[in-house]
């Protein structure tokens, strides 16, 4: 069996021992990436050299006991938004297609004091705007389970990466589902954590409020223990907190017995998918049989989530991008008449589409005159939506449904119409603005045989029940591999 | 909601974007559509909710203003599309 086959944690142990070296992981990696790459495209950059290097370095770490930890020596993918001290970073961006940072993201650096192999940077939307990697200036990545459809976003090739076997694990991000989406489309594992448990120092900001970034794997023991060491924290982010219950493999528990589930009745109505509907209430059935309580109840408010989302995510990432000037990095343009006209230009052609989209948007809601109206009637909106969640878990321990209301949909089906695509964020988008914690585990197919993902919501800084919950259900299943590598023999 | 040629050149100038006559045609579009959509949000009774920017009680962090990072001024200086005796160069801003 390959290597990449393996869950981070197993692979973990295996170098542990000594019955694998870290070369012969990364290389597995490496080999994997070569062979798989002109199918799925879920990396920007891959560093071979730079891998092998740490290898060394790391299992000599590893062999005089400096390296203890479960992760010691297993490679691992980073979303391109992330800061890598001198590797390229580009957020799938044109205009940042040249830029390598002077210092690593906070997240990054834990990992790598833990003996983190960093192979390389996974494709995402254009700024991490986007459900779907196809905003991406480097190419759409594939869906491993079915090579026309899309790898959903905006960590797409994070989570194809993890779905090809590419690499055992992979950080992403979330600013409005951009981890639990791409996870669902792929038949992965992973968490967006509760706002300000992950740093996001050395994060390329989109919505400052709302991002966190979390992992991608093909277990919920994987995800647990690289929570674990990723949530520490960090003087440099303002929002991180600092708390002491980041254990998350203590909760690897099978027992769910008396634990109150509730179901939003209002997640199920128009505009959901009957398999996935039908798959994520079987599930629920499961956790009811291993002795849950499972009830329905009205959350309320859910379709207020998209618009106040969009509003708010759009403010600040007009905002954010405005540095992306061709001033202090990235690209700059060619001909240009004056300052003024040199920004416009150079912003005109770095960014895409979407972006553009966006950033005017946001910089419309924000404009006097506006601002009341849009933004600040968001932000309002945003308390109610806390509220609803706050009355919820005075109820129940987890919240489960859906992760999106479709299973991954056909390449270039959500280009053309920017609101459709949105609108596939309406199971996502609410649980980044009350800065909740929510893991995306697999839970069963469709029709088409695509993956269909399950999402369990948990009350702030409880991320430990939902990974009890997602654990116990996880029992019950056995990890399928992507139909394109099963068919292919890879 | 009709967006006005004036409202998207001055979009223009807050996003510091240059927009073709075909990216304004479209943008006015896309706006018009979003704006649309999110003026859903006027259906809630907002009043006497509290604007919420933060969801959790965080309060400011302060610290010492001491440097800790040290002088990166070369390498980040790497990354400039141009620059000039250590200094980012940008086109002439005075006549």
């Amino acid at each position: 069996m390959d290597l990449m086959q393996l869950t981070a944690v197993e692979l973990g142990k295996k170098i542990a021992s000594g019955e694998v070296s870290v070369v012969e992981a990364t290389q597995a990696a490496l080999d994997r990436i070569e062979k798989l790459e002109p199918d799925y495209n879920c990396f920007v950059t891959v560093d071979k050299e730079g891998s092998f290097a740490q290898a060394e370095t790391i299992q000599k770490k590893i062999d005089n006991g400096e390296l203890t930890g479960p992760l010691a020596g297993v490679p691992v993918a980073i979303k391109d938004n992330m800061c890598l001290e001198g590797m390229l970073t580009t957020c799938s961006s044109k205009i940042l297609s040249n830029f390598k940072p002077t210092y690593t993201a906070d997240a990054v650096i834990q990992l790598q004091k833990a003996g983190a192999v960093i192979i390389g940077k996974t494709n995402m939307d254009e700024f991490a705007m986007g459900s779907t990697t196809e905003t991406s200036y480097y190419g759409v990545t594939k869906n491993p389970w079915d090579i026309s459809r899309v790898p959903g976003g905006s960590s797409g090739g994070s989570a194809a990466a993890v779905a090809a076997e590419e690499v055992p694990y992979a950080l992403g991000s979330d600013t409005g589902g951009s981890i639990r989406q791409p996870a669902a489309f792929c038949g992965v594992t992973g968490i967006k954590p509760t706002y300000g448990r992950v740093s996001r120092y050395g994060l390329i900001a989109y919505g400052s409020s709302l991002d966190q970034i979390g992992p991608l794997a093909k277990d919920v023991t994987d995800c647990a223990t690289i929570l674990e060491i990723i949530s520490k924290h960090d003087k440099k982010d303002s929002t991180s907190v600092d708390r002491e219950d980041t254990d998350f493999t203590s909760a690897l528990v099978d027992d769910v017995k008396g634990m109150k589930i509730g179901i939003p009745r209002d997640y199920f109505g128009e505009g959901i998918d009957p398999d996935v509907k039908e798959q994520v209430l079987a599930a629920a059935k499961v956790l009811e049989a291993k002795g849950a309580i499972v009830e329905e109840f009205d959350l309320s408010l859910v379709e207020y989530a998209i618009p106040a989302y969009y509003i708010i995510a759009s403010a600040e990432a007009s905002s954010n991008l405005e540095r992306f000037d061709g001033v202090k990095y990235g690209y700059r343009t060619d001909s240009f008449t004056d300052l003024h006209n040199m920004y416009k230009k150079t912003r005109s052609e770095g960014f895409g589409a979407e972006v553009k989209r966006r950033i005017m948007l946001g910089s419309f809601v924000l404009s006097s005159g506006y601002y009341d109206a849009y933004y600040l009637k968001a932000l309002r909106t945003k308390a109610l939506i806390k509220q609803a969640f706050d009355r919820a878990f005075e109820t129940y321990d987890v919240i489960l449904g859906p992760v999106a209301p479709t299973t991954a949909l056909k390449l270039g089906e959500s280009l053309s119409d920017p609101l459709k695509m949105y609108l596939g964020d309406i199971y996502t988008v609410s649980v980044n603005l009350a800065g909740l914690p929510g893991i995306s585990l697999p839970c069963g197919f469709d029709k088409n045989g695509m993956p269909v993902g399950m999402q369990l919501v948990g009350n702030a800084f409880d991320e430990k029940t939902i990974i009890r919950a997602a654990y116990a259900f996880e029992r019950t299943m056995s990890y399928k591999r992507p139909t394109t590598l099963r068919e292919r023999g890879l | 909601m009709t967006i006005a040629d004036e409202t998207i050149d001055y979009i223009g100038i807050l996003a510091k974007l240059e927009l073709s006559d075909e990216e304004k045609e479209q943008a006015k579009k896309d706006m018009s559509t979003m704006l649309e959509y999110v003026s859903k949000l006027n259906e809630l009774d907002t009043e006497g909710v509290d604007p919420m920017s933060h969801t959790f009680d965080v309060h400011n962090v302060f610290r010492e203003d001491i440097v800790t990072n040290g002088d990166d001024r070369a390498n980040m200086i790497l990354n400039a599309p141009e620059s000039k005796d250590g200094c980012y160069k940008v086109p002439k801003t005075f006549g």
